[in-house]
């Protein structure tokens, strides 16, 4: 197995008296298609609010790249390599697509020192949303897309961050069959070219066709990880899913 | 446009007003200018925090009245020392300064606040200032301070005349400022923070540094705006410095103008300031703020965009889509911060 990109020592995350996450550990080798499943309420955006650094966990740590990323702000663990995509989408409303994907051309890369000329970015704000096919609406506003055009938006902007890992949380939630297929095309081509990506979902046909490993979460903690087919059949996983 | 031209036009017509504010030869068009002028300035100004990264700053009339102070207390110093006259432009640089090195401050400590949280503590900071001046006696305290302005300049003439045509300057300034931010990657990523904060920060924009930047910028202009206002006042005292006319015209010239372009303030800031001048001398002084609460109730109802928004409506353009449309037809990032 190759070096972990991402590692997560004994994560806890608490809320009060309630306990988010307790004392997860995980490790995710460079170019992994993993699946994070779990109930409602399991822990899993938490999990993933804790690597993007939108929470603080007060326990444990998690390095990315060979990086301690305790205590990094949002952007900086950005900058890193590591992206995200919404469970409910967050476009910046008053821009229109192409602007949206602007951004992460601007700032991401332009932290990494990569700074592209106006032209530059034309260009590749063009060819992801080309990749995800709404290159024919770039000048449109978000509030013009439909369901799945604005999921795809969510994962261009990502995708224009260049990402060494992506988090992808219910980026198919609320989607008809063929545009889940639609999206997880998207998520297969990004890990063919050396994407390490996350797929947080509900719909268990995309998880299982996608991930090559699979984690489970109940009640903020790790109750399986393994491959797709062993980790349904652990009757651990079936009393999670289906009760006693 | 490229920035260079578009300074160039509004410094031509800059002197186009200057000239005919001349050409009327009434003494009054400058002291009523000079006003109007001056909610230009603060109106762009707090649009750089309020419009564009939508943090609502209720503090304007503080970092207005600290420029306003920070002039007191150098004239003070040049009186009792017997020092040489420092010329207005740099006054009006170390009030910008003086203001925008609070404005950091005033940023650092409270922008991890939000929405109403935010506004209520840049209120307090209005109040805090205040107090520290009213107990500051070398600036005169509550007694408020006596400035003594020059009755000529050269090549000037009459002292208004400068410091309007000072103001009118500083108006251009401020427009082109904002202007620039607004087509910059500054301005593409402020505009992420007033859309979304958290996905601002997921796609790698700074939004603590970037607001610190607003603050700053935005308080330097407001200081810079107060600066030459005691030479034009005379009589500078707390109650009137720190006064609600600041804070509300600020927020409402941009409200009633738009917000998220240049334009807006500006709009908003001519006629409202117009209107109010207008008032005092054919009514009363004291229907001015009456004038602003009814303008923005009903652009609150008729026109939430603003009279920019209102005009795009008019030829079928919706606000947001030409906001966008034009980015894209002219916008390229002319400055990295």
């Amino acid at each position: 197995m190759s070096e972990a990109l991402l590692e997560i020592e004994n994560l806890s995350k608490r809320f009060g008296g309630f306990v988010a996450l307790d004392s997860i550990s995980l490790s995710i080798p460079a170019g992994e298609r993993l699946g994070l499943i779990g109930p409602n309420g399991s822990g899993k955006s938490t999990l993933v609010n804790c690597i993007c650094g939108t929470l603080h966990n007060e326990q444990g740590g998690v390095r990315f790249d060979g990086k301690k990323l305790d205590g990094l702000d949002a952007h900086r663990r950005t900058h890193l390599g590591l992206a995200r995509s919404f469970q409910l989408p967050r476009p910046f409303a008053s821009m229109n697509l192409a602007d949206n994907i602007r951004i992460p051309l601007l700032y991401t890369l332009g932290a990494r020192g990569t700074h592209l000329s106006k032209q530059a970015v034309e260009e590749r704000c063009a060819t992801l949303l080309h990749e995800v096919g709404l290159e024919a609406k770039s000048r449109h506003l978000p509030r013009d897309l439909t369901q799945v055009e604005m999921r795809k938006l969510e994962l261009a902007r990502a995708m224009a961050a260049e990402p060494k890992l992506l988090i992808a949380d219910e980026a198919m939630a609320g989607l008809t069959h063929s545009e889940v297929e639609d999206i997880l095309t998207l998520l297969v081509r990004l890990n063919d070219n050396g994407v390490t990506v996350i797929l947080i979902e509900h719909i268990m046909s995309a998880v299982m066709s996608f991930s090559r490993r699979l984690v489970v979460l109940v009640s903020g903690k790790k109750i399986a990880d393994g491959k797709p087919d062993e980790v349904m059949c652990d009757p651990e996983v079936e009393r999670a899913y289906l009760g006693q | 446009m490229r920035t260079p031209l578009f300074l160039l036009i509004w410094l031509g017509i800059a002197a186009a007003v200057f000239g005919l504010a001349v050409a009327s030869g009434n003494d009054y068009v400058f002291f009523a200018g000079y006003v109007v002028l001056q909610y230009v300035v603060l109106s762009t100004a707090w649009n750089i925090l309020g419009g564009y990264c939508g943090y609502v700053n209720f503090g304007s009339a503080a970092f207005f009245a600290l420029g306003a102070y920070s002039t007191v207390a150098i004239y003070k110093f040049i009186t009792e020392n017997d020092f040489y006259r420092i010329p207005m432009p740099v006054l009006i640089l170390i009030g910008g300064a003086v203001s925008g090195l609070v404005g950091f401050g005033m940023g650092y400590l409270t922008l991890r606040l939000r929405g109403a949280f935010f506004a209520i503590a840049t209120l307090a900071l209005a109040v805090v200032l205040q107090t520290l001046i009213v107990n500051w006696d070398y600036v005169g305290g509550s007694r408020g301070a006596y400035i003594v302005r020059p009755e000529e300049i050269a090549p000037f003439g009459n002292y208004i005349r400068y410091l309007f045509l000072i103001m009118l300057l500083l108006a251009v300034a401020a427009i082109t400022i904002a202007r620039l931010i607004e087509r910059s990657r500054l301005g593409y990523g402020f505009a992420t923070i007033r859309d979304d904060e958290l996905a601002s920060e997921a796609s790698g924009v700074p939004t603590l540094k970037l607001k610190l930047i607003a603050t700053t910028i935005s308080g330097a202009l407001m200081g810079m705006a107060g600066a030459p206002f005691p030479y034009y006042i005379g009589y500078l005292q707390p109650s009137s410095t720190f006064g609600l006319d600041y804070a509300v015209n600020s927020i409402a010239m941009p409200l009633i103008g738009g917000t998220t372009s240049w334009i807006g303030p500006l709009v908003g800031a001519l006629l409202l300031g117009s209107l109010q001048q207008i008032a005092t001398v054919t009514i009363s002084s004291a229907v001015n703020l009456l004038i602003v609460g009814c303008l923005l109730v009903g652009f609150v109802i008729v026109a939430p965009n603003g009279i920019v928004g209102l005009v795009h409506k008019y030829f079928q353009r919706k606000p947001d889509e030409f906001v966008g449309r034009r980015r894209v037809e002219t916008d390229s990032p002319e400055t990295v911060p």
